[in-house]
C-alpha cells in the first residue's frame, strides 16, 4: 500500500518551462527534388465521366437505359426480357392490379385524414405502388421484410391491416402489428438502420440452416430509398451481407428524391452498380412496372433462399407526392417532372393492358373500386375511433424484465394525475 | 480454471473469459461477435479460445465497423439469438452509438414487448494504461442517460465471472463496462458461492467517517484510499455501484444516513455525468442526514489527455482523501 502523500502545493501557472514558439528558424527537413514529373491524364480519362453534367445525364438515363428490366411498358404493352420473363395468368395480373388500387386508396385516404387533422403526419407512397406490391407479392410466407417508413404497400401484401399503420401517424403507438406472425418488421424511422437489422436477421437464417432450397428456404428483404444509400449503415450492411453470404435482398426504391435532395446529390453512379463493388449482383428494374418488379424480386429471393445472396435491386420509380404531409415539393422540383412521370403511372399501364388484351371485364374494375371505397370507409372509421392511450402508456414495456424504479415513477405520476379534480 | 467447483484465483480477464464460456455452454443461442474476437481472442484476450472450442458459427470475427456489429446483432436478436458484442475500446463505441440509442434501446418499447433485445455490448473502459487517444475513455454516462438499455460495470474478477453470465441471461440489452486497467488483477473465485443479483450495488468496505461511492476501475482506488485513511484514523465506507442503470441506491442512502458525508468518484468528466445524478439523488433522499455537501472526484471536463498526463487526470488516492478532508471540514 502506498503511504499517504499529500497533494503537493500548487505551483503558480506558468512555473513549468513552456516551449516558446520558434521564430525565424528554417523549415525543418531538407528540400526534396521531385522524383518524376506528374502522371499524365485526367481522372475522367482514367475511369469514365466525372464532370457534373455528364454524371447527372447518366443518372437520368438510368431510368430508361437498356439494362432496365421492364416487362410492361408505360403504354401497357407486354415486352419480353431474356432473363426475367414472367408467365402470369390474367387472374394473377388482376390480383396485382387490385392490390395497387387498394394500396393507393389507403394512401390517399390517409393523406386526406392528415389534412383533416386526424393524423399528425403521413408519408405518402403515391407512385411507388408497383415497386411495393411487386416486391411484397414476390415474398414467400417464410420470408422476412424490413421496411423503412413508407412501405404501406408491402405491409398490405404481408397481411398487416392498413388500420394498423394509422396508429403510428396518429400518435397512439409506434407500430402495433406482430412482426413475427406477419413477416413484416416494424417501421424504421432513422434512415438506413434497418439494413443492418435485415442483414443480421439474414445471417441468423443462414446460421439456422434455413437456406439451400429456392422454395422452402428462407430469405430476408430490406426496403430503403435512394437517400439511405448515402448512410454509413447501408454501406456496412452491404459489407456484412457480402462477407457472410447473407440471404438478403436489398430492395432500393429509387424515387429520385430524398426530401429535397435529388439523386445526383447522393451518387455519381447508378445505384444498382454499387453492388458490383461489394461483390454481389445489382439489378435495375422499372419500379413502376409491377410485373418486372415481381419477376426480378422473385428471382432474387429464390437466389437468396438457395444460398446465393445477397442481391441488390434498384427499382426506379418516382415519389409523386411530397416526402411527407409536412413537405412542400414545389420549393425544389418542377411540375413538368411530375407530369412526365404521370405518363409512367404504375396502375394505369396495368389497367390499359388488362382492357386492351381483354384480360378483365368492366365488372372487375367496378368491383375493385367498390372494394377500395369500402376499405377507405373502414380506415376512416377506425382512425377516428382509435383509443387514446392513457399516461400509464409512457411507462409501459420499456424493459422486458421488471423495473421497480419505473413502476414507482408510474405510480407517482398516476397519483399526481389523479390528484386533479377532473382526473387529468 | 481447473475444475467446475472449488475456489480458484483468477484474473478479471480470465473471469470474463470463463464467464463467457459458461454462458455459451449453457445456451446455444449465445454468440460472440466483434473485431478480432475469434482467431486472436480479442486484443485483450477476453475471448481467448472460444472460437476454437465453439466454432466460427458462434464466435464471429466481424468486419471492422462498430455500427455494423451492433446493427447486425439487433437483427440476430430478432432471429432469436443472444449476441455478445465486443467493442474493442471505449473510444470506438461512438460509430455504434446510433444503433445502440435509437434501435437497440427502443425495440422493446416500440413493439410494446413483442420484440426483445437480449444483446450484451462489452466495452473495455477507463484509462491508466498509457494508451494513445480514444483508448482510455469513460463513456458510461451517455448510456446511463438512455432509457431502454441497462448499464453495468464490473470491478473485480469475481464480479466479472458472474456479471457477464447474468448480463447474457438478461432479456434486456446490457452495456457491460470492463475496467481495462484492472484486467490482470486477481481475486479468489468460489464457484459454490451464489452471486448477488446483477442490478444491485454492494458495500465493499464498512466505515463510519464518510461514504465513498464509485464503480469500475475506481473501486480499487477507493479501497486503497480507505486503507490509507485508516492510518489517519478515518474509516471510509466504500460502495461499488456495479449497476449504473438502473441505479440501486438503497445501499448508498443507507450508508449516507449513517456517515453524513458522501464522496462520488469516477474517471469520467464530472459535468452532466452519472456522478452528478448520484449527488442529486442523495441530496434529495438524505437531505437531513448530510453533514456536508456531496463532493465529486472525477476526471476533468477536458478531452482525455495524452498518456503522460493521465496520472494527473485520473482520480487517485490523494484526490479522494482531499475530498474526504474537505467533507470533514464542513
Amino acid at each position: 500500500m502506498p503511504p499517504r502523500k499529500r497533494a503537493p502545493s500548487r505551483s503558480s501557472p506558468g512555473a513549468k518551462p513552456v516551449g516558446s514558439p520558434i521564430v525565424g528558424q528554417p523549415t525543418v527537413g531538407p528540400v526534396v527534388e521531385p522524383l518524376a514529373g506528374p502522371i499524365v491524364g485526367t481522372a475522367m480519362e482514367i475511369d469514365g465521366p466525372h464532370n457534373p453534367q455528364q454524371i447527372i445525364a447518366g443518372l437520368r438515363a438510368t431510368s430508361e437505359g437498356e439494362d432496365l428490366v421492364q416487362l410492361l411498358t408505360p403504354e401497357g404493352q407486354r415486352v419480353s426480357h431474356p432473363r426475367f420473363d414472367l408467365e402470369i395468368s390474367a387472374a394473377g395480373i388482376q390480383a396485382l392490379y387490385r392490390d395497387m388500387v387498394l394500396v393507393r386508396r389507403v394512401d390517399r385516404e390517409a393523406n386526406v385524414l392528415q389534412r383533416q387533422g386526424q393524423l399528425g403526419l403521413w408519408a405518402p407512397l403515391l407512385g411507388q405502388e408497383a415497386a411495393q406490391v411487386g416486391a411484397g407479392r414476390a415474398m414467400a410466407p417464410q420470408d422476412m421484410a424490413f421496411p423503412s417508413y413508407r412501405e404501406h404497400g408491402v405491409a398490405w401484401c404481408r397481411g398487416v391491416d392498413p388500420t394498423e399503420l394509422l396508429g403510428i401517424f396518429r400518435g397512439v403507438d409506434q407500430g402495433s402489428w406482430d412482426p413475427n406472425s406477419t413477416g413484416f418488421q416494424l417501421y424504421a424511422v432513422v434512415v438506413g438502420t434497418q439494413c443492418l437489422h435485415a442483414t443480421g436477421y439474414a445471417m441468423g437464417q443462414r446460421l439456422d440452416g434455413k437456406i439451400g432450397n429456392a422454395e422452402t428456404g428462407e430469405a430476408t428483404i430490406c426496403f430503403f430509398g435512394d437517400g439511405a444509400t448515402s448512410q454509413g449503415d447501408v454501406h456496412e450492411a452491404f459489407v456484412w451481407a457480402a462477407v457472410y453470404d447473407a440471404p438478403v435482398v436489398f430492395f432500393c426504391q429509387n424515387n429520385q428524391w430524398a426530401i429535397s435532395a435529388s439523386l445526383d446529390r447522393q451518387t455519381r453512379v447508378p445505384l444498382y452498380r454499387r453492388a458490383r463493388g461489394y461483390g454481389f449482383p445489382g439489378i435495375r428494374v422499372d419500379g413502376n412496372d409491377v410485373l418486372a418488379v415481381f419477376a426480378v424480386t422473385q428471382w432474387a429471393l429464390r437466389e437468396c433462399r438457395t444460398g446465393n445472396g445477397p442481391v441488390l435491386i434498384e427499382a426506379c420509380t418516382y415519389r409523386m407526392d411530397a416526402h411527407t404531409t409536412s413537405d412542400d415539393p414545389t420549393r425544389y422540383r418542377l411540375a413538368d417532372e411530375l407530369e412526365e412521370w404521370k405518363l409512367k403511372d404504375p396502375l394505369e399501364r396495368v389497367r390499359v393492358h388488362l382492357v386492351r388484351e381483354g384480360l378483365a371485364e368492366p365488372d372487375f374494375f367496378a368491383g375493385v373500386i367498390d372494394e377500395a371505397d369500402e376499405l377507405a370507409r373502414r380506415l376512416r372509421d377506425y382512425c377516428t375511433s382509435m383509443p387514446v392511450p392513457g399516461p400509464e402508456r409512457i411507462f409501459s414495456n420499456i424493459y422486458a424484465e421488471a423495473s421497480p424504479s419505473l413502476d414507482a415513477a408510474r405510480a407517482d405520476f398516476l397519483a399526481y394525475h389523479a390528484s386533479f379534480e377532473d382526473g387529468h | 480454471m481447473a475444475g467446475s467447483a472449488g475456489t480458484q484465483t483468477i484474473t478479471l480477464a480470465k473471469g470474463l473469459n470463463q464467464g463467457l464460456r459458461a454462458a455459451m455452454e449453457a445456451d446455444p443461442k449465445v454468440i460472440v461477435m466483434g473485431e478480432d474476437v475469434g482467431k486472436l481472442g480479442g486484443v485483450f484476450r477476453i475471448t481467448d479460445g472460444l472460437q476454437k472450442d465453439f466454432g466460427e458459427q458462434r464466435v464471429l470475427d466481424t468486419p471492422l465497423g462498430e455500427s455494423g456489429i451492433i446493427g447486425t446483432a439487433v437483427g440476430l436478436a430478432l432471429r432469436g439469438y443472444r449476441p455478445v458484442c465486443e467493442i474493442q475500446f471505449d473510444g470506438f463505441v461512438y460509430p455504434a452509438f446510433d444503433q445502440i440509442v435509437t434501435q437497440l434501446a427502443r425495440f422493446h418499447y416500440r413493439s410494446q414487448g413483442k420484440l426483445r433485445m437480449p444483446v450484451v455490448v462489452r466495452v473495455p473502459h477507463g484509462g491508466g494504461i498509457g494508451a494513445v487517444e480514444h483508448h482510455s475513455e469513460s463513456p458510461e454516462s451517455y448510456f446511463a442517460h438512455t432509457p431502454g438499455i441497462k448499464v453495468v460495470a464490473c470491478a473485480n474478477a469475481v464480479d466479472a465471472y458472474w456479471m457477464i453470465q447474468q448480463a447474457i441471461a438478461c432479456d434486456d440489452p446490457v452495456i457491460f463496462f470492463e475496467p481495462k486497467r484492472r484486467y490482470w488483477e486477481k481475486a479468489s473465485l468460489d464457484l459454490a458461492a451464489a452471486p448477488p443479483p446483477l442490478f444491485s450495488s454492494r458495500l465493499v468496505r464498512s466505515g463510519t467517517t464518510a461514504t465513498v461511492v464509485t464503480y469500475g476501475p475506481m473501486v480499487r482506488t477507493a479501497l486503497d484510499a480507505a486503507t490509507v485513511a485508516e492510518q489517519d484514523g478515518q474509516r471510509l465506507e466504500v460502495i461499488d455501484l456495479r449497476t449504473l442503470s438502473p441505479l440501486d441506491l438503497a445501499p448508498v442512502f443507507d450508508s449516507v444516513r449513517r456517515t453524513g458525508r458522501l464522496i462520488c468518484v469516477s474517471e469520467a468528466p464530472g459535468e452532466a455525468s452519472l456522478i452528478g445524478e448520484l449527488a442529486a439523488r442523495v441530496s434529495q433522499e438524505c437531505f437531513y442526514s448530510l453533514e456536508a455537501p456531496v463532493l465529486r472526484v472525477t476526471g476533468f471536463d477536458t478531452p482525455y489527455p495524452p498518456a503522460k498526463c493521465e496520472e494527473d487526470y485520473l482520480p487517485d488516492v490523494d484526490r479522494i482523501l482531499d475530498a474526504v478532508d474537505r467533507a470533514l471540514g464542513y
